[in-house]
């Protein structure tokens, strides 16, 4: 007769192929169930949290609905005003040269409120990490047209789709800062598939490892699912992006460092 | 020996940032304040303290970097003129919902719009009532000399950090622009990481195991916690208006009529109560030095003693709202005001003055030089 076995016995450390970091708090995620959001979150914590980088590490929280990361990481964090992050970071930077100081940006914070702030942050070179999650939509105000919203994309400031002969064009503005002197480590990366999840937290260490090396600002854009803003299911959302948002945004490194 | 140097008002706040410990400056440029900038990068601040300074790329930036800075314990500041001002309210609001202690200056110039680069008085109301959104309040020091102007660095400085607070200095561009002697103190040390983490036990500085994680935040959507938060903000305001209030009293003994008046309406004033004297009149002048919290009990003490008060601004009539409310109707209160950036001169206030409350009003009213 087969016995089954208690939760001791398979709760062994050998039999581990998986724990939570323990830098992600308590707090249950604010996110719609299916958003990349809260896997950004888990690899970016995993990664200070291998680097043991918690009393060395400032965050900074944008506007947009990661506004309560500070909820969930558990380390030191600030919350910045709405695309203002990129001058938040700069100022701890400056004054504090060997901490791990990083922000984490939605598509409408970094790309269009926040361009200028962005924008010069990179020229400047501030040895700081942008994580930039862009799923091309304002999420937290309710699924409004963002900068980088689709052509032909339904949204609730664009209810019969963007309209690019009076709404402008999705702006690629992570090719834009790649093209800027400053900026050292440029990369997209999606979290919708665990081989995606791998590579993007392989970009996450590599854009963390280059702050502590004094290499200059390193941009890592994950490009992710609104399923909610979007109207569709996690599923369907993921299928979509695939065949409507990697065309226009493309995954992959887009500037590395010469050898 | 003394050291003491002939400086602009602006270069004067400069150096006194340097040597009051300040560890960094985060600024753009704009007339009549553009020495400020100038000054710290020609200075060397970096070799001399350590101190950090950059030209950011707008004045929102520049508050936002203050921001980022303040929030982690350090002693930063910028400074700019009216309308860079304007461009910093949203950074100077969330910094009073997250409390960050902080150095702005406002070397302030003529408006509304482009206005002038000449100085005015008239972003009185957007200093003291608070600029930005929400209930909130700044120390608010004006300066009408230049060793103020050197002084009120080591000072606001003291003050947002015993307050939690943004402390403004409300110049003008006449201040900031004449020179004048400065008595120089001595160069203060900056305070290491180690004494940030233990003085400022709130600032993001890293989590360390010790201590959970500090969070900078003005966001509370629950109502009931967020009216708490406002409530304390009140009281901390409350507090400050008892105990920080500060003013000069300029031959107020036994006088009988009183300018009120800042800055460098103030100087003009402090030159027309000597003319006044010289003709025989008991004339006075009272010098709000922080316009928030204003010296309000003073002002109504005074109104018992004087038969008029005239306020002079170097805007349309804003401080002269805050006379009126300390005096609450027991004497005249009137006001007068050249605009555009034009001060006024010693004979024309007082001439005002004796018009407003001593000649009988059937006499032909003072009209002021035209340009």
């Amino acid at each position: 007769m087969s016995q089954l076995l208690t939760r001791e016995e398979i709760c062994v450390p050998e039999n581990e192929v998986y724990h939570r970091t323990c830098l992600l708090t308590d707090a249950a995620l604010s996110y719609c169930p299916g958003c990349g959001h809260g896997t950004a979150h888990r690899l970016i914590m995993e990664v200070i949290e291998e680097m043991n980088l918690q009393a060395d590490t400032i965050g900074v929280a944008p506007v947009g609905c990661s506004v309560l990361a500070y909820d969930f990481m558990d380390i030191d964090m600030q919350q910045a005003a709405h695309g203002r992050a990129p001058a938040v970071a700069t100022g701890i930077k400056r004054l504090y040269p060997d901490k791990f100081v990083f922000t984490y940006q939605g598509d409408g914070d970094l790309a269009a409120i926040g361009t200028g702030e962005t924008l010069h942050a990179c020229n400047r070179g501030e040895n700081i990490t942008i994580f930039f999650v862009n799923n091309g939509i304002y999420g937290m105000t309710g699924g409004q047209m963002a900068p980088t919203t689709l052509p032909g994309m339904k949204t609730a400031t664009s209810p019969f789709g963007r309209d690019v002969t009076t709404m402008g064009y999705p702006l690629k503005i992570t090719e834009l800062l790649a093209m800027l002197p400053g900026t050292y480590y440029v990369t997209r990366q999606s979290v919708h598939t665990p081989a995606n999840v791998r590579k993007a937290k392989k970009a996450i260490e590599k854009a963390v490892q280059y702050q502590k090396l004094k290499k200059g600002l390193c941009f890592v854009e994950i490009v992710s699912n609104c399923n909610s803003g979007w109207k569709m299911t996690p599923l369907e959302s993921n299928k979509w992006m695939e065949e409507n948002m990697f065309p226009v945004y493309p995954l992959g490194d887009i500037k590395v460092p010469k050898p | 020996m003394k050291d003491i140097r002939l400086m602009k008002g602006n270069e004067a706040i400069a150096e006194g940032v340097i040597r009051a410990g300040c560890d960094g400056y985060f600024g753009y440029p704009i007339t009549p304040q553009s020495e400020v900038l100038e000054y710290l990068m020609a200075n060397n601040p970096e070799e001399r303290t350590g101190m950090v300074v950059l030209q950011a790329e707008s004045e929102i930036a520049s508050i936002h970097m203050v921001y980022g800075g303040a929030a982690a314990g350090k002693r930063v500041m910028t400074s700019s003129s009216s309308p860079g001002i304007s461009l910093m309210q949203e950074g100077i609001s969330f910094m009073a919902g997250t409390e960050l202690p902080c150095l702005l200056l406002n070397v302030v110039r003529g408006g509304p719009g482009l206005g002038t680069i000449q100085p005015s008085q008239s972003d009185y109301f957007q200093a003291v009532k608070g600029g930005g959104h929400g209930d909130y309040k700044m120390i608010v020091l004006a300066p009408a000399s230049v060793q103020e102007m050197y002084d009120f660095a080591k000072l606001g400085f003291e003050l947002a950090f015993k307050h939690r607070i943004q402390v403004m200095v409300l110049s003008d561009g006449a201040i900031g622009q004449m020179m004048e002697k400065v008595e120089l103190d001595d160069q203060l040390p900056r305070l290491t990481d180690a004494e940030i983490v233990k003085k400022y036990p709130w600032a993001t500085t890293g989590k360390t195991p010790d201590r959970p994680r500090n969070i900078i935040t003005s966001l509370d959507l629950n109502p009931v916690k967020q009216e708490i938060i406002n409530q304390n903000l009140q009281k901390k305001f409350r507090h400050i208006e008892q105990t920080e209030v500060r003013f000069e009293r300029f031959m107020c003994d036994d006088a009988e009529y009183l300018f009120v008046a800042y800055g460098s309406s103030a100087r003009v004033c402090q030159k027309a109560v000597l003319l006044g004297r010289a003709k025989g009149l008991k004339v006075g002048l009272l010098r709000p030095i922080t316009l928030f919290p204003f010296p309000v009990d003073e002002l109504a003490r005074l109104a018992k003693q004087v038969k008029g008060m005239q306020a002079i601004e170097m805007s349309a009539g804003q401080m002269v709202e805050d006379v009126r409310l300390s005096v609450n109707g027991v004497v005249p209160v009137e006001h007068y005001g050249r605009l555009g950036g034009i001060i006024p001169a010693p004979d024309e206030v007082l001439h005002v003055l004796e018009q407003n409350f001593i000649h009988s009003k059937k006499e032909k009213q003072y009209e002021p030089a035209t340009y």
